[in-house]
């Protein structure tokens, strides 16, 4: 039991102000930390002495410094705010925790900070920081002081800023407004949170541990019977913000949603006592669990502090904060929370919708002992319906069948967000308690509670009562309907034990608050957003960027169709496979490249098309440098190393297209001329490329480079695949192409075809040229063959 | 200046290929597919969570939608890396790269009509599945408002804006597969080992995505954010997944799609 309410004290007061860890800066000062035991008198008549035992931690070498009281939560100790001590004062400022007394290694019992015990302790501290010489003092005695702490020690901070105007600013954090209201709303014995409260701090020897024996003695007697006396709630509101003078100090009250002990209302009514400035928090966890938005909130808590105590107001507090859960992020599953804002507060409620509710009257049964119960709120259960239907449906909610009855909204028409409390109307037939809850029911009629809440009404007798729903921030979807829902038992409540049957019906339409100012600014993606596509941006520009290479054009050359000086090309695995050539082509010559496998041919021809990056020496076409795509290449054609077609694309439009691709106009192209030398037909023109034989491919691929009739056409062997007849045929073609002024560079390794073709010719061996010239010079009347066998044989 | 390799010429050289023929019928095809799976399947097990797949047979937006989802993984990837993984490669692969180049088609001016046009067919394929899921859903299960996964529906108007959304969020967060892919498909010849290489990423992606012990080092994967569209289906669209998600994609194929004209620029074309 007692790791319950540590638990949830523990979650508060992270919550509160702790996860330092996270937010450690690296320019942090140092902190020093002191064990002191601080001697304290308090009780009705200031006689009882105990000592509470305390840490002080201040940053090293920063001067005087405001300080921070930072109180613990219920169950725990001086140790449990360590983490938040350490972070506040690594932003600047002196931090004192103690076990309050009752608490750890402090003396005393458990008043539940009674004015006469706990809040005297207090004060006394402050006396304490008063004559630190860390500490910024506004005056003699009088420490620049804040406060801060979840649940008991968030209400020791509005009691004692209540009774001691010392303290500055204040950070209250899921605490009580009215002790009595929460541990017996409206007369209802919360008996489940009651006896976590109450036994929750026993080590066996006693049942109630350390409280103080009235206090015990109270709370067995409540707890048997289910009674309670007007002293009993005397007692119980002595011990609360409701009956101390209001706070003047700037207070920050965070509140969670997620906490059917101290509700929402608790907040609001802190706020309207107030007499300072107040701002109000609601975040996602409280006392039921949740998300702990341990961030959010430390980074709430400081700035609060930074601008109460320091003076640095940079960004004011919004008036009015709501976690809310937007979403579920798809890259980790986890929820999306976002703070929504408001400039004021507006309680709980603010510019009303009326709905009215389907459900005549209905009749319910109050089981005899008040058992089986429905179950609303279990303490640690509340965070699974952050998102409330939508994803936290787990069943843990359910109201017996017969108990409750149940006032329904037509299907929303457009999603409606209510902030706030719920009101409806409601009618008995006699005196009853009821358990009110809101749910939310799905189109399909699967209904959920919006929030696991339940707020106990107390008709005493017959008649009409306006029922208070618990405050939620709750976005009801399209299409879902809002059910007011009223049981007769509650499993965190003591109701009445008698068997009745009670009638009960809705006198109005229900009063849905809204807060329409509250909105979620737009989350901002982080900054590497907008940074990392600028530098990839940069990085590609930077990859891209080449000085544009200068259009060579030699004059002297502009009629020479091909002059190759000092060509050398090695390829990247050490291999040379072209060395120092140099040779040149007259207009209407038909040269021969001729040389054995691996001579360096085909490099020199690819080279010539601008395939391949020449090591040194240049190609000059015209006149112009051969670049990778120099514009001059459209007065060579090319048939290198085989054809090169789309193989799902008939012949024809695969010339049509070749063309189109060099983006001149096709009454350039001289298609038919071209389609001519093919010699394929109609029929072979229509089919796909990939039924064609290598001949007919060798044939269109000639045809191809003579597409637009080129002034230097380049063939690397051009009779492969060919038969007799069509090598002839071609050979006349060449012969013709060069009468017309053109040039023509052949390479093949069939000599036979080059001496009866060629006008001239050029002989490569291991890359580099060893003979050129005419053919009839060349060959002298001895054959090709026999030349060339004997100029290799000598090149090698 | 040039205006070698009209885009209108590389698109018809490409479309009438049997693999861009293929590619679109199984995309046309699947969302029947699905649906006579729904047919013949019948009723799941329901647990209680209301999701795509319990919604997919409510209506044709909903439909839609989830083809998009089954898709977004593998389908796509597949098709994306297809158009932009095969279109230098098979080129190289046929021989004719070399007289495109020789036509002559300046170098960056190829990459650039052919990337382009790639990109818009992959785009296509993209938005082919869901137009056809929706066309296909609709006449099967009729016209009803989007069930978003979180609970709650959009009426149907709205949700086309919605859809507009997620489509453009799945093209570009495809962007980072088709920058690899095209990287590949101009430094190998081999128009398979650039489609499979582009779609062995997205494998190891998601396998070291599943590795937990990598922690935040799994933000910086570039399929890290690729279902990021579901965030355009919550009551509030949530921008910050699909920015990150976005962001990191565009990056990562702007650098790679220039490693990819760098390349390109000083190869030497042996191929």
């Amino acid at each position: 039991m007692r790791r319950w309410v540590a638990g949830a004290a523990v979650a508060g007061l992270v919550a509160a102000a702790g996860g330092g860890f996270l937010l450690v800066r690296d320019d942090a000062p140092a902190v020093a930390r002191e064990d002191v035991r601080i001697d304290v008198v308090d009780g009705p008549r200031d006689d009882e002495k105990i000592t509470l035992d305390a840490t002080f931690y201040r940053p090293e070498g920063a001067g005087r410094v405001p300080a921070v009281l930072l109180a613990h939560g219920f169950g725990g100790s001086k140790r449990s705010q360590a983490a938040a001590a350490r972070e506040l004062a690594g932003r600047g400022y002196a931090v004192l925790t103690w076990s309050a007394r009752g608490f750890g290694e402090s003396g005393g019992q458990i008043a539940l900070n009674s004015p006469d015990y706990e809040v005297k302790d207090t004060r006394q501290l402050i006396d304490w920081l008063g004559k630190r010489p860390e500490v910024l003092q506004d005056g003699p005695g009088d420490p620049r002081v804040g406060m801060a702490g979840p649940s008991y020690g968030g209400a020791i901070s509005l009691l004692t800023a209540a009774y001691d105007t010392r303290v500055d600013a204040l950070v209250p954090s899921i605490t009580w407004h009215d002790l009595s209201d929460a541990l017996l709303p409206d007369g209802v014995f919360k008996k489940l949170w009651a006896g976590l409260f109450f036994t929750g701090e026993s080590d066996g020897s006693t049942a109630c541990g350390r409280f103080r024996p009235e206090l015990c003695a109270m709370y067995q007697r409540i707890a048997q019977t289910g009674e309670h006396t007007d002293e009993d709630v005397a007692l119980l509101r002595k011990s609360s913000p409701a009956t101390a003078p209001p706070v003047k100090a700037p207070t920050l009250l965070i509140q969670g949603q997620s906490d059917s002990l101290f509700p929402l209302d608790h907040a609001d009514a802190n706020a309207e006592r107030a007499a300072g400035p107040v701002s109000v928090v609601w975040y996602q966890g409280g006392h039921d669990g949740g998300e702990a938005e341990t961030p959010l909130l430390t980074e709430l808590t400081a700035s609060w502090f930074d601008d109460h105590l320091k003076g640095l107001d940079a960004e004011p507090a919004a008036a009015f904060t709501v976690t809310r859960a937007t979403g579920v992020d798809s890259t980790n599953g986890r929820t999306w929370l976002r703070a929504a804002t408001a400039d004021a507060y507006p309680g709980l409620s603010s510019t009303p919708r009326e709905m009215p509710v389907e459900g005549g009257e209905q009749a319910v049964q109050n089981p005899a002992g008040g058992v089986p119960a429905a179950i609303s709120a279990l303490p640690g259960l509340g965070g699974l319906s952050a998102l409330g239907s939508s994803l936290g449906s787990l069943g843990a909610d359910f109201d017996m069948p017969g108990q409750s009855a149940s006032f329904t909204t037509e299907p929303l028409a457009a999603s409606l967000r209510v902030t706030g409390s719920p009101r409806l109307t409601v009618k008995v037939d006699k005196a009853a308690t009821l358990f009110a809850k809101v749910y939310d029911v799905t189109p399909e009629g699967n209904a959920a509670l919006a929030r696991r809440i339940a707020a106990p009404v107390r008709f005493t007798e017959a008649g009409e009562a306006e029922v208070v729903l618990p405050a939620i921030d709750y976005d009801f979807a399209r299409g879902h309907r809002i059910r007011i829902t009223l049981s007769t038992t509650d499993q965190g409540f003591a109701g009445p034990l008698a068997p009745a049957t009670y009638k009960i019906s809705a006198g109005s339409a229900l009063t849905l608050p809204t807060v329409p100012g509250l909105a979620t600014p737009a989350g901002r993606p982080p900054a590497w957003v907008w940074a990392l596509p600028v530098a990839a941006l940069v990085v590609a520009g930077a990859l891209l960027y080449r000085r544009r290479p200068k259009d060579s054009f030699d004059p002297a050359l502009a009629e020479v169709p091909l002059r190759i000086e000092g060509l050398t090309k090695t390829y990247s695995n050490g291999f040379k496979a072209v060395d120092d050539l140099s040779f040149k082509v007259e207009k209407g010559q038909v040269l021969g490249l001729l040389g054995p496998n691996g001579a360096g041919k085909t490099t020199t021809l690819r080279m010539l098309m601008g395939l391949i990056h020449p090591e040194g020496g240049e190609i000059r076409i015209f006149g112009h440098k051969v670049t990778p795509g120099a514009d001059v290449l459209r007065r060579l054609g090319s048939f290198v190393e085989g054809p090169g077609f789309l193989p799902h694309l008939s012949g024809r439009d695969n010339l049509t297209l070749y063309w189109r691709a060099t983006g001149r106009p096709l009454s350039e192209a001289h298609l038919e001329e071209a389609l001519e030398v093919a010699a394929l037909g109609e029929e072979a023109l229509a089919r796909p490329v990939r039924t064609y034989s290598q001949g007919m491919r060798a044939r269109l691929a000639i045809a191809q480079a003579m597409l637009g009739l080129p002034d230097l056409l380049v063939l690397d062997e051009p009779t492969n695949g060919l038969d007799p007849p069509q090598i002839r045929q071609m050979r006349e073609v060449l012969v013709d192409y060069a009468a017309r002024g053109r040039t023509v560079i052949v390479s093949s390794h069939l000599l036979s075809e080059v001496e009866q073709t060629c006008t001239h010719v050029v002989v490569m061996t291991r890359g580099a040229k060893v003979a050129d010239g005419p053919v009839g010079e060349i060959v002298g009347g001895r054959g090709l063959e026999n030349v060339f066998l004997e100029i290799i044989g000598g090149g090698v | 200046m040039s205006r070698a390799l009209p885009l209108r010429v590389e698109a018809v050289r490409q479309f009438r290929r049997r693999r861009t023929l293929v590619t679109f019928g199984l995309l046309l095809a699947l969302p029947w597919v699905l649906i006579v799976a729904f047919q013949i399947g019948g009723e799941g097990d329901d647990d209680g969570r209301p999701s795509l797949v319990d919604a997919a047979t409510t209506g044709g937006l909903n439909f839609a939608l989830f083809a998009l989802f089954v898709a977004t993984g593998f389908l796509l990837v597949v098709a994306v890396a297809l158009f932009c993984g095969d279109t230098v490669a098979s080129e190289a692969g046929w021989s004719s790269l070399r007289y495109l180049l020789a036509a002559p088609v300046p170098r960056d001016r190829l990459l650039r009509q052919k990337l382009i046009v790639a990109l818009g067919y992959a785009a296509a394929a993209v938005l082919t599945l869901p137009l056809m899921a929706l066309l296909a859903g609709t006449l099967v299960f009729g016209w009803s408002d989007v069930t978003i996964p979180t609970g709650g529906t959009f009426p149907a108007e709205a949700a086309f804006g919605r859809m507009g959304i997620i489509a453009a969020y799945a093209l570009i967060s495809q962007l980072v597969v088709a920058a690899v892919a095209f990287l590949l498909s101009v430094s190998t010849d081999s128009p398979l080992g650039a489609v499979g290489g582009a779609v062995g990423m997205v494998i190891v992606c998601n396998i070291l995505e599943a590795v937990e012990a990598l922690g935040s080092w799994r933000d910086v994967l570039p399929t890290r954010y690729m279902y990021a569209w579901m965030d355009a289906l919550q009551p509030d669209i949530q921008w910050t997944g699909m920015a990150k998600g976005a962001a990191l994609s565009v990056s990562y194929a702007l650098v790679l799609f220039a490693i990819a004209f760098r390349r390109f620029r000083a190869k030497d074309i042996t191929s």
